[in-house]
């Protein structure tokens, strides 16, 4: 018997189709050691196009459930479309994005198929009995835990921009459209509004300027939006000053963005525990603040012991000048 | 409107856990307990619907294999009417679909319910799985990751913050909704009601009594390790005679990187 027929491989489902490429790169990965196949799901109306792409990215084959009354998501539609696919076809693994509706979409199905999910990966890989084992920050920080498995099929779910979106290749691969019962939708949306246009999604920023209460008023945030100015950049807060002084209405940290910047810069952030989980993929932290024992210090590459109102004006002179 | 239920986590108070420094293990013994964040605001805003509409009953459901009637006395005073508990030693170490099986039954047994109200995750394992897992268990509507919430003629009405955008939503009662902490700013309880709160009724239940039988409550998934992150960085401190010098100092070291520029 070969490995493959005793294993039904590894899905991926997301209905963020940036997710869904960056969780077929890690898929891959998992399904070469597995020697198993990856099989992306698309459920939507008007998507075949779109759907065959997903080959280039990895996909070993693609189930399209393309239908009218799928056009947008519903989170009690899509279930079903995903139930009664997995409950056929008996998946080991099934990844899916881990935004405000798949997540939710995760743990009902793996509810509904009696199996375990682990959610908010942000490294997943295979032990050598080939069980999966996702690894993600718990205890508010103070712990990253690395979870396994007793049932199948293995559920986790991948927050956006853990892993590498790959670049496209000429593959082959197969494409599938099948043609599911869905159950009336329980919930109606009566109302979308897209997010105010200034709020320019943090998560996509390759530099992030941050600051916390070191910051006295809110009209100063103009260092920042400067400094920012300069980098390219985009600027944040830690959670007091947008739940406490609401000067801002999002922050960056474990209950609020996950970001993984080239380059962090807080400012006036003491780095609690909350908060540094927010940050810890950045590829390099600089931390300015006047408290020498402050504990952002010791999650810094860079680190600063300075009043954030000198320091900023004149790292942003010293940037412009040697960028020219 | 008759009954509300809110789910409440007994969680580690995770800005009181330790770390030893040598083992990266985590030091959860002795740590106190409280009620979970994000589920004070899914009391509140129970509360908030009785205020508004009368004649609402307002009730706690907790799990734990540890007592935490020090806990719900807090939930009382802030104005639950009554607390329910199921405590027993056979719920140490289940994970989410084993919690949300011992809450769908427990809401089941106290009946009459036009919404359960829990938090959108928990403070110490922020998993987020629990408020849809239970509402899928009981086959009920739900509406997660609420910020605003309304309730009329037998309809919830909610508004949700997504990646990219907030939609409102409404279900048909009874329904489950799992709210943020940005829904409301949960109360202080006042002295009179905390005093009023020793008065009310806590009823504890065990899995026997909810005729759960042990095998629907074998964990799914398993903890292998949970260790404090380790955070290797450079820890450089920049200093220097001025300002000036040490943001040239900094600026170089950025650009060195080549985490600044094009």
């Amino acid at each position: 018997m070969s490995t493959i027929s005793e294993n039904k491989g590894i899905w991926v489902y997301s209905e963020s189709y940036d997710l869904i490429l960056e969780m077929l790169g890690k898929g891959r990965e998992l399904a070469d050691q597995l020697k198993t196949q990856l099989i992306a799901i698309v459920i939507g109306h008007d998507v075949h196009d779109k759907a065959t792409e997903l080959v280039k990215y990895g996909a070993d084959k693609v189930y399209l459930v393309d239908n009218p009354s799928l056009g947008r998501f519903q989170s009690d539609m899509y279930l079903s479309v995903l139930h009664d696919l997995a409950a056929s076809q008996k998946p080991d693994i099934i990844l899916i994005g881990s935004t405000k509706n798949g997540k939710p979409l995760a743990a009902r199905l793996a509810t509904r198929l009696e199996a375990g999910c682990v959610p908010d990966c942000n490294r997943l890989s295979v032990d050598e009995k080939g069980k999966l084992i996702g690894e993600r920050i718990t205890y508010g920080g103070n712990a990253t835990a690395k979870v396994t498995f007793n049932t199948k099929p293995q559920i986790a779910t991948v927050p956006e921009r853990v892993f590498d979106k790959p670049s496209p290749q000429n593959r082959h691969g197969q494409l599938a459209k099948l043609d599911v019962k869905t159950e009336p939708p329980k919930t109606e949306v009566i109302e979308t509004k897209p997010l105010e246009a200034s709020s320019a999604r943090i998560e996509e920023a390759e530099a992030i300027i941050s600051c916390g209460r070191g910051l006295t008023r809110k009209e100063d945030k103009i260092l920042l939006d400067e400094l920012a100015g300069v980098l390219c950049g985009q600027v944040g807060c830690s959670r007091p000053l947008a739940e406490d002084r609401k000067w801002f209405t999002e922050w960056v940290g474990l209950s609020g963005h996950k970001v993984k910047p080239k380059l962090y810069i807080a400012c006036g952030i003491s780095g609690v525990i909350q908060h540094v989980a927010g940050i810890r993929d950045s590829k390099v932290i600089v931390a300015i603040n006047k408290d020498p024992e402050a504990p952002i210090f010791e999650v810094a590459d860079y680190g600063v012991v300075g009043d954030l109102y000198e320091i900023l004006p004149a790292l942003k002179d010293a940037l412009k000048k040697m960028l020219q | 409107m008759k009954r509300i239920i809110v789910c409440l986590k007994q969680a580690v108070d995770v800005s009181q856990l330790k770390v030893n420094a040598a083992t990266r293990q985590l030091i959860t013994a002795g740590v106190p307990k409280k009620i979970s964040d994000f589920d004070k605001n899914a009391l509140e805003e129970a509360i908030k619907i009785r205020e508004k509409l009368g004649g609402v009953e307002v009730v706690t459901l907790t799990m734990g294999s540890e007592d935490p009637k020090t806990v719900l006395r807090e939930a009382l005073a802030m104005g639950a009417d009554k607390a329910y508990v199921v405590n027993d030693p056979g719920v140490q170490g289940i994970d989410t679909s084993g919690t949300a099986y011992v809450l769908a039954e427990g809401a089941k047994r106290i009946g009459g319910f036009d919404l359960i109200l829990c938090g959108e995750t928990s403070l110490d394992s922020f998993s987020g799985l629990v408020g849809s897992r239970t509402a899928e268990l009981l086959n009920l509507p739900q509406i997660t990751s609420v910020r605003k919430l309304s309730v009329e003629g037998g309809i919830v009405t909610a508004e949700r913050a997504l990646e990219d955008a907030s939609e409102i939503m409404k279900a048909k009662m009874p329904a489950l909704v799992t709210v943020t902490r940005e829904i409301n700013q949960p109360r202080i309880p006042s002295l009179m009601m905390i005093m009023k709160a020793s008065k009310k009724e806590i009823v504890t239940w065990t899995l026997a009594d909810l005729g759960i039988p042990k095998e629907k409550l074998s964990p799914k998934i398993e903890v292998i390790e949970a260790l404090a992150p380790k955070m290797e960085r450079k820890k450089v401190k920049i200093t220097g005679e001025t300002v000036q010098e040490i943001a040239e100092k900094l600026a170089k070291a950025l650009i060195q990187e080549g985490v600044v520029g094009r």
